[in-house]
């Protein structure tokens, strides 16, 4: 119990003195997980409201693969994109191992059969609406996903957020990918594992409670933009 | 000068749901004028026939001929559903949004958007949901921006069932004055007395089939089979 207490006035501290560490990890854990975010979402979005409009012979196996995908587990994805980016490795020569951008593509990986599968579920939902609408005016496969995806946009935000929610908490891909690098690729939970390890409970705790503040607060602000409780909003 | 598109020419179609024949075989001619009514027990097939010749149910088997390559005709067709399909989004935008899909710039799709919602009634609605709107709004709003291309034909699938007196009135007030505007009207509906106030051609469907194809005057002073009899005289017809 004294723990969590301690954890919960070191993170206050943290924040209260604006720790130039805590600050630099904080800001590297956001640019990571929100880039992570908008790429898979622009991959994501599109692709889950074309699987809910094409019919095609594999349709349901592919359905079912990407269900599955969202299962993926984050150690395997980073042992891959390890492998893919080491020196040996096809991208080796990119030199991009240990860096910002070998996490961000880890959790696109990783995030991005998330954010279709959800975004199949909501789009497929409005097509049914509006099939028969939207083949009447004889739409164009482009004009009918732009128009799924317009009005869909409330529920794809959704998909998006559980995408970062995902991301932000992610630790095992990005410690393989990225090497928790001082000042170059450590994030909030890759600090976390750190501070653990070394028996730093309170600190450790500290960061946690940062990071849980963070993904609440980018919850809090999207769902504000976004306006998705306003009244008379469809 | 702008090649017609009617007459309509449909010929042996047929429509089939796993095996099962729910419309068919089916000739039939839509001339370029008029107002076609076409009626039918629940089940006949008046919602598969329209939208056969609108051409968004599959055919198994025959044809759909229009003057024009069916790409343009697609184009120069419109139809409302029974049920109307409402975007999320708001009234303007529902109206604009044929208009957006063919290139019409923000403003002028705005601006006619604003001209139909006036001429159906909605001119204050503008800015609501239109999935909020009440079912006679919803079908005047379906039919504003069915007819805001300013179609060729216009398919119609019961309209007016489900609404008031009032709004059937409404209805068929933008729907004759569509027609004097030369919109051709192909139109489903199971009310005999609307029938007698707006066609000029009665279809009558049984079973899938057409049973009698006539003008509306002689069909309702002289309808030529039994089942047309019974329905005219207020029987149940199945």
């Amino acid at each position: 119990m004294s723990d969590i207490w301690e954890g919960l006035v070191a993170g206050f501290w943290l924040v209260a003195s604006l720790d130039a560490d805590l600050v630099e990890i904080t800001l590297r854990s956001l640019q990571v997980t929100l880039t992570a975010v908008v790429i898979a979402s622009a991959i994501g979005l599109p692709f889950g409201a074309w699987l809910a409009i094409r019919r095609f012979r594999h349709r349901r196996a592919a359905i079912a693969l990407l269900n599955a995908l969202m299962g993926l587990p984050p150690v395997v994805v980073g042992l891959i994109v390890y492998l893919l980016l080491s020196r040996a490795g096809p991208f080796g020569v990119f030199n991009l191992l240990f860096t910002p951008t070998a996490m961000i593509i880890a959790q696109v990986i990783i995030i991005t059969p998330l954010i279709a599968s959800i975004a199949h579920q909501a789009i497929r939902d409005i097509w049914a609406d509006y099939h028969d609408l939207l083949i009447s005016l004889s739409t164009t496969g482009g004009q009918r996903i732009r128009t799924l995806l317009w009005d869909g946009r409330r529920a794809l935000m959704t998909a998006s957020l559980a995408g970062f929610g995902r991301a932000i908490g992610e630790v095992g891909a990005i410690m393989i990918v990225g090497g928790n690098i001082d000042h170059a690729t450590r994030v909030l939970t890759t600090a976390i594992a750190l501070e653990t390890g070394k028996g730093d409970f309170a600190l450790a705790l500290g960061l946690g409670f940062v990071l849980i503040g963070l993904a609440v607060a980018v919850n809090l602000a999207i769902h504000a933009i976004g306006r998705t409780e306003s009244e008379g909003k469809w | 000068m702008v090649t017609p598109i009617l007459p309509l020419t449909m010929t042996g179609a047929v429509v089939k749901r796993r095996g099962k024949t729910l419309l068919g075989p089916v000739d039939l001619d839509i001339t370029a004028q008029g107002f076609t009514i076409v009626m039918g027990p629940n089940g006949a097939g008046k919602t598969k026939l329209l939208r056969a010749l609108h051409g968004i149910e599959r055919l198994a088997a025959g044809t759909v001929t229009w003057q024009v390559p069916v790409r343009e005709a697609q184009e120069r067709q419109a139809f409302v559903f029974q049920a109307p399909i409402m975007l999320r989004r708001s009234v303007q935008d529902n109206l604009a949004y044929p208009l957006r899909l063919r290139g019409v710039a923000k403003k002028d799709a705005n601006a006619r958007a604003a001209h139909w919602a006036d001429r159906v009634g909605l001119g204050d609605a503008l800015g609501r949901s239109a999935p909020r709107l009440s079912g006679g709004e919803k079908q005047k709003l379906a039919l504003a921006r069915a007819l805001i291309r300013d179609p060729d034909i216009i398919f119609l699938d019961e309209p007016c069932a489900n609404l008031d007196g009032r709004a059937t009135r409404e209805i068929e007030a933008i729907l004759k004055e569509a027609q004097a505007g030369g919109t051709r009207i192909v139109m489903a509906t199971h009310d005999i007395g609307q029938a007698k106030r707006l066609a000029d051609t009665v279809v009558f469907l049984m079973h899938g089939k057409i049973i009698e194809n006539r003008p509306a005057k002689a069909f309702f002073a002289g309808p030529q089979t039994p089942q047309a009899v019974a329905l005219l005289h207020g029987d149940i017809v199945e």
